[in-house]
This record gives C-alpha cells, sequence and structure tokens, in this order.
C-alpha cells in the first residue's frame, strides 16, 4: 500500500463536487502541514480578494510523521483571514489531524459557497454533502457536536469540526471548534466557514500508513515516546499552561485591565494553582499524544428557577483564556472567568481577540468615546462579569452597528471610533498574553501570524532578564526569525510547538528514516527559511507592509519587567527586520 | 499466563497511544489492525471507553465460530487461525463488549494476543498486565 499523504481532497461547495489529486512533488519539497498550505495557498487563493467570498480557500493540511509519532497531531488551517485582510493561519490538535491523515489525505481544500447551510461528511474515500439547515443558527456549539456524534459514524476515530453562531454571523474573529475543547482560534477560520456556509466538518478514515523498516520505526518511536515523559513536557500535563499566571503577574508582565497595568491584584484568584485545587475535572488528550495537556474545569451551577437543580459544565481553561477573558477584564472571581470562557465556547469565538475587544470597549466607554448607546446599554467596567456575558453575546449576535464594528476587531474599531493608542492588536491581529519587554511585541509585529507563536518573542525577553542583559534590535529579529523559520518546520511536520524541545533537527532526521525518506539538518533548515520566505511573499501580495505598521502607545506606557520600552528599539527593529525578511 | 487488564478507565486521557502501539506491534504505522480501542462515552469531557479482550475463559466468540478458527488460549481469550477463518464477522457480533475489531482490507477479525505491547505505551497505567490464575 502507498502512503496517502501526498492525495489533496478538493471540495466545491458551490457545485457540491469533490476530487482528488496527487501532489507528490508539494509534498516531497515543502514536507507537509505550514510548507504545504503556503504553497496551495498562493496557489488557490486570487490576489485581492474579500476574505469572506467564495474564491477564499479553506486548507487544511497534516504531515509525513502525522499518525507514525506522537504530538505530530495538528492541522495548519489557512486562508485569507477576515480579522487582519492578510495571512490567516491557525493550527489546531483534538483528532483532526490524525482523523485526516487516516481518511487518506494530506492536505483538504475547500472553496465555493453553499446557497444553502451545508456540513461535510468525510469518511476515508466517501465524501457527503449534507445539508445543515436544522443545527444552523442553534444557539450552542456543544449540541451541534453531541447531533453529529449521534448522526455520524467513526466514534473515536473521527474528528468534528464546528462553527458557532459567531461563526455564521462572520464575527471577524469567530472560531472553528473540534472535540468541543479544541480550536481554530485565531485569524477567523470560523467566519469564512461561515461565509461559505459550512456548519461543520466530520471526518473519519482507518487506513494504514507504510512503514519501509518496522524495526527501525518501532526503536525510533520508543525513544521519543521516553523524551515525551521527561519533566520538560510533564509541566504541560500537570499545572499546565496556566501554570505561567503566577509567575508572569510576579514579574510585572501579565497584561491586565487592557494593559493599563502589567499586574493584577488579584492573579493568585484565577491562577493555574487555584483551577487545578478547586476546578480541575479531567484532563484529556489530542489523539497520538501522551501528554494530556487539555485541563477541563468542572464548574457546578445551580438553575437559580428550580431549586434543588444543578449542572456541571466541563470548561476548558488555558494560560491565554485567564488572560484574556480573565486579567484583562479585571475577572476576580475563578467561577466567573470559567463562565466567560464557557460563553465563548458556546458561541464560537476566538477567546484571546474576543477579551482584547472587551477590554477596548471597557476603557473607550470609561473614557467616553462610545456611550450605552452604542453598548446596547451595557455599563462596562472591570470585574463585571454580567455585562461582558452579555456583550459577548451581542458581538456574536452581531445585534447593533457597535457590535458588527467590535466584530471586526480592535484595530478596526478604533478606526471608527477613535482610541487607537489603548487598542492592543499587532498586525490586525489581537494580543495574547506577555508584556514582557521589546522582544515579545515585536515579534508581535513581525510574525507572520502576529502570533507570539511565531518567534516566541516573550522567551526570549524572560531569558534576558534572567541574565540581566539588554539585547540589541539586530540581535532580537535575528532570533525572532530565526526561531520563526525553524518553527516552520515544525509546523510543517505538524509537530506540537509544546514538543519544540524534543523534536530537534537531529531526532526529525532519525524519524524520516524509517519510512524512506531523508531530510539533513541543513535541509530542513533552508526549507524552513523558504516557508517563511513564502508566508512573506503572500503578505506582501495583500498588501502587507512592516513600514506602515501602527503600534499601540499603551505598550510604551506600561512597565514591562525592564522598565518602560523605548520607541528607538522597534523603530530600529522594524528597519531590521524589513531588510533581513525581503533578503531571506 | 498474563492477560491484558484494564485497570482504571478514569485514568484514560484518551491519547489512543495504545492503539497505535497494537498497530505498530503487528502491522503498519496507523490504526486500522489495532485489537485495542479507545472512544469517548459521548464527549471527551465524560471520559473513555477501553475496549479491549478481557480474556474469557470460556470464550462466546470462539463458540459460534462455524470454521474452528478460533481456539482456546491459555490463561484465557481466543487464538485466531486466518487461514481457517472465513470472516463471517459472527465472532464479532457475539462480543457484547465490542473487544473484537474489525481489519476492513483483509475481512478479518482483529483479536489482542495478550502481549502487553500497547501497556509500555499507556502513561497513565490505565492497563496492565496481570498474571491468570
Amino acid at each position: 500500500m502507498n502512503d496517502t499523504l501526498s492525495n489533496i481532497l478538493h471540495i466545491d461547495l458551490s457545485r457540491k463536487r469533490f476530487w482528488t489529486e496527487d501532489r507528490n512533488e508539494l509534498f516531497n519539497e515543502m514536507i507537509g502541514g505550514s510548507g504545504v498550505a503556503i504553497n496551495l495557498l498562493e496557489q488557490e487563493c486570487p490576489k485581492g480578494i474579500d476574505p469572506l467570498a467564495p474564491e477564499n480557500p479553506i486548507i487544511l493540511a497534516v504531515g509525513p510523521l502525522t499518525g507514525l509519532y506522537p504530538i505530530a497531531s495538528k492541522t495548519v488551517a489557512m486562508f485569507k483571514s477576515p480579522l487582519t485582510g492578510n495571512l490567516g493561519e491557525s493550527h489546531c490538535g483534538g483528532r483532526s489531524a490524525v482523523a485526516i491523515r487516516f481518511a487518506g489525505y494530506g492536505a483538504i481544500i475547500i472553496k465555493g459557497a453553499s446557497e444553502t447551510p451545508v456540513y461535510l461528511s468525510i469518511h476515508g474515500d466517501k465524501v457527503r454533502f449534507r445539508d445543515a439547515s436544522v443545527i444552523w443558527n442553534m444557539a450552542n456549539s456543544y449540541t451541534v457536536g453531541r447531533i453529529l456524534r449521534e448522526k455520524e459514524s467513526g466514534s473515536g476515530i473521527r474528528s468534528i469540526m464546528r462553527i458557532g453562531r459567531a461563526g455564521e454571523n462572520q464575527v471577524s474573529y469567530a472560531s472553528v471548534v473540534t472535540e468541543t475543547y479544541r480550536h481554530f482560534g485565531r485569524l477567523g477560520l470560523g467566519a469564512v466557514f461561515g461565509s461559505k456556509q459550512l456548519k461543520a466538518l466530520v471526518i473519519s478514515g482507518k487506513k494504514n500508513i507504510p512503514v519501509s523498516d518496522m524495526k527501525g520505526y518501532r526503536e525510533t518511536y520508543k525513544e521519543i515516546f521516553k523524551l515525551l515523559s521527561t519533566a520538560e513536557m510533564r509541566k504541560y500535563h500537570e499545572l499546565g499552561t496556566s501554570m505561567n499566571i503566577i509567575p508572569l503577574n510576579k514579574l510585572g508582565a501579565l497584561p491586565a485591565k487592557n494593559l493599563q497595568t502589567s499586574k493584577f491584584e488579584n492573579a493568585e484568584a484565577i491562577s493555574g494553582e487555584t483551577f487545578e485545587k478547586n476546578f480541575l475535572g479531567r484532563r484529556v488528550s489530542c489523539a497520538h499524544c501522551p501528554v494530556a495537556c487539555i485541563h477541563l474545569a468542572a464548574l457546578r451551577e445551580a438553575y437559580e428557577s428550580e431549586p434543588y437543580f444543578y449542572k456541571t459544565e466541563m470548561i476548558s481553561y488555558d494560560y491565554e483564556l485567564i488572560y484574556a477573558l480573565g486579567s484583562m477584564l479585571g475577572i476576580t472571581s475563578p467561577q466567573a472567568l470559567l463562565k466567560l470562557m464557557d460563553e465563548v465556547e458556546i458561541l464560537g469565538l476566538d477567546a484571546m481577540s474576543t477579551g482584547v475587544a472587551l477590554a477596548w470597549a471597557t476603557e473607550a466607554q470609561q473614557k467616553e468615546i462610545i456611550t450605552t448607546k452604542e453598548t446596547n446599554g451595557l455599563k462596562l467596567k472591570w470585574n463585571d462579569e454580567e455585562s461582558y456575558s452579555k456583550a459577548i453575546n451581542y458581538i456574536a449576535a452581531q445585534v447593533n452597528e457597535f457590535y458588527k464594528t467590535l466584530g471586526k476587531g480592535v484595530t478596526y474599531a478604533s478606526s471608527k471610533y477613535g482610541g487607537k493608542e489603548f487598542a492592543l492588536a499587532f498586525g490586525g491581529n489581537e494580543m495574547p498574553g506577555y508584556h514582557t519587554g521589546p522582544a515579545t511585541h515585536l515579534g508581535f509585529l513581525i510574525g507572520s501570524r502576529h502570533s507570539h507563536l511565531d518567534g516566541a518573542g516573550y522567551s526570549i525577553d524572560q531569558k534576558a532578564l534572567a541574565k540581566n542583559s539588554k539585547p540589541s534590535a539586530t540581535e532580537i529579529i535575528d532570533k525572532l526569525i530565526e526561531e520563526e523559520a525553524w518553527r516552520q518546520i515544525l509546523s510543517s511536520l505538524v509537530i506540537c510547538f509544546f514538543a519544540r524541545g524534543i523534536y530537534k533537527p537531529e531526532l526529525i532526521s532519525k524519524a524520516f528514516k524509517p519510512i524512506g525518506k531523508e531530510f539533513t539538518e541543513e535541509q530542513l533548515k533552508t526549507i524552513g527559511l523558504r516557508i517563511l520566505k513564502q508566508k512573506y511573499r503572500f503578505k506582501k501580495r495583500e498588501g502587507f507592509s512592516l513600514k506602515n505598521l501602527e503600534i499601540p502607545e499603551r505598550i510604551f506606557q506600561t512597565e514591562t519587567p525592564s522598565g518602560k520600552l523605548s520607541k528607538e528599539i522597534f523603530n530600529e527593529g522594524l528597519k531590521i527586520a524589513e531588510l533581513k525578511l525581503t533578503s531571506i | 499466563m498474563k492477560r491484558l487488564s484494564v485497570v482504571d478507565v478514569n485514568l484514560c486521557v484518551g491519547c489512543q497511544c495504545c492503539m497505535m502501539a497494537c498497530n505498530r506491534r503487528f502491522g503498519e504505522g496507523g490504526i486500522a489492525e489495532s485489537a485495542i480501542q479507545i472512544k469517548s462515552i459521548g464527549g471527551v469531557e465524560r471520559g473513555f471507553i477501553v475496549m479491549v479482550c478481557r480474556a474469557c475463559k470460556d470464550p462466546p466468540c470462539m463458540k459460534v465460530c462455524p470454521t474452528n478458527a478460533l481456539t482456546k488460549r491459555p490463561g484465557g481469550g481466543v487464538i485466531l487461525n486466518h487461514s481457517k477463518c472465513i470472516g463471517c464477522k459472527r465472532c464479532a457480533e457475539t462480543c457484547i463488549i465490542d473487544a473484537i475489531s474489525w481489519d476492513e482490507s483483509v475481512e478479518k477479525p482483529v483479536i489482542c494476543v495478550h502481549c502487553g505491547y500497547c501497556t509500555d505505551y499507556c502513561e497513565y497505567d490505565v492497563i496492565k498486565m496481570e498474571e491468570v490464575k
């Protein structure tokens, strides 16, 4: 049997047709995941299109090691982002990657738009377009998952990707939810699904992957598996990413109240430790990953109308959600925070963009840039869980002009109402939870996804702090680009970034051998740079320039652990990045 | 003799590394030929089910096999003789815990041989090998 990785499934939602295409050369050259997806995006996405137009392709790609080795379990989605109007890339775990791989595909391209709500049912070679009218406009994304679980086969091995109301209403930062607790969160894939009237995608399969050297494969597998049970990985299983709340707050790097401050007085109450002690109900894993970093809190709630009646919700929490919906909004109660997280999950929004948007709106209302006329009667203020819960629903439902505007992100909202200086977005994408120093913000600015995960600037800042050193703009930019280029290899192999310390170049080369593929460390690094360069080529094609990037004034006003940021390092850094990124 | 035993299903995180291990031990990379299956109870938040042969002393699957392709394994469970099997699926239908998987590529059952290879790849001690008296 041949490896089916190079099979690409094309789906045309307008004509309800599908076909497969073999792109062996593309997978051989660009590996998979991000590398393959950026090539397909360049080919499939016409220049200058509206991200919500039928022509915008949704590309989902997995990698050669998916299903073969542990933790190569991410699916890379690429599309033109409705939030930034530029490169959209989002990674998701759950069962998504393994299911796509075992269904017999390396990538899926979805184009066109359906005239009526539809969901895709893909089980191996069988692809069906199914009427989704009944589940369209359903209030709760959990319910949609439950219904599809009953309706579809493949229990245990399938992935169910779906959107909520936010995606249906094309909120620019709507997410796609998979297996209830994992997401294509950032940059608005949910809105692209919604624009195509694509409610969900169910996929499963049982195709084996041929291995030329079984003995070598088993040995290498064993070695990798062992490395994944070391302390370096266990931290993600124990407290999980929320372990960072207390140390980052101590450092003075945890953005709070729209980054009016970088220390949150109630951090302890919403810390990983608090959640573990009082709420942690279960930890689960993505398919083919022994780490199990997904932390689910059990929240018991009484029904007000019905005595002795309770429900227990399981709610997924992580560092970024605690930051965006917690400290950024001044939320001091862990229960209140969990409810906001749940609301975001139910409606299918990106938690980070939603939190930052609400933080901006709160400050805008404080400063009387907007009034209750805009907010639909709400008086947004820090720690006011009830108002925030309503506002989240107003965004998803797009109830009035203001929420329609806010649903396009803070860059857009502030261009209309004012308050740019405290609109915390970089390249159009709302800020992640790190105010660690210059590298993190330079990373948000120059990263191809404007994400903390692109070049991990927060790590550069923290290492510098530990060594009491002040890296120059050149040093920071070099490190960011080097890291982002290498991460292109990880995301082409769709290895979770949590395992970046395990899957070093040497180990990756070794993992390839039993499947008859050879990549040297040098080759991998060259391909990584090439992918990054291609992403920038796409970004430029769509009008991106490092020269006209806006930097919110707020980041210069609020202390970082190394003091206030200097503008010079940003001016210099962006100039250097411009030179380097055009010359790589 | 030993048999594979499910110790505490509440410890299961649903990573499915046991499934991949079983497939790797006997076949290629994947899950199609795995004799152990993990699925959620209905949403991962509610936990998981481990579906695997529990080594019956008096195996119902064996009794319904029309070609005697299944014989008693010392220590419980059965041994499959592939050449005798006609792929009628009666064994799989008879097992009420759905512990017999089906290999669609050859239309034959996949039945746990209690080798214990999967237990080395369960990080959470959900499954272990147990001595049978």
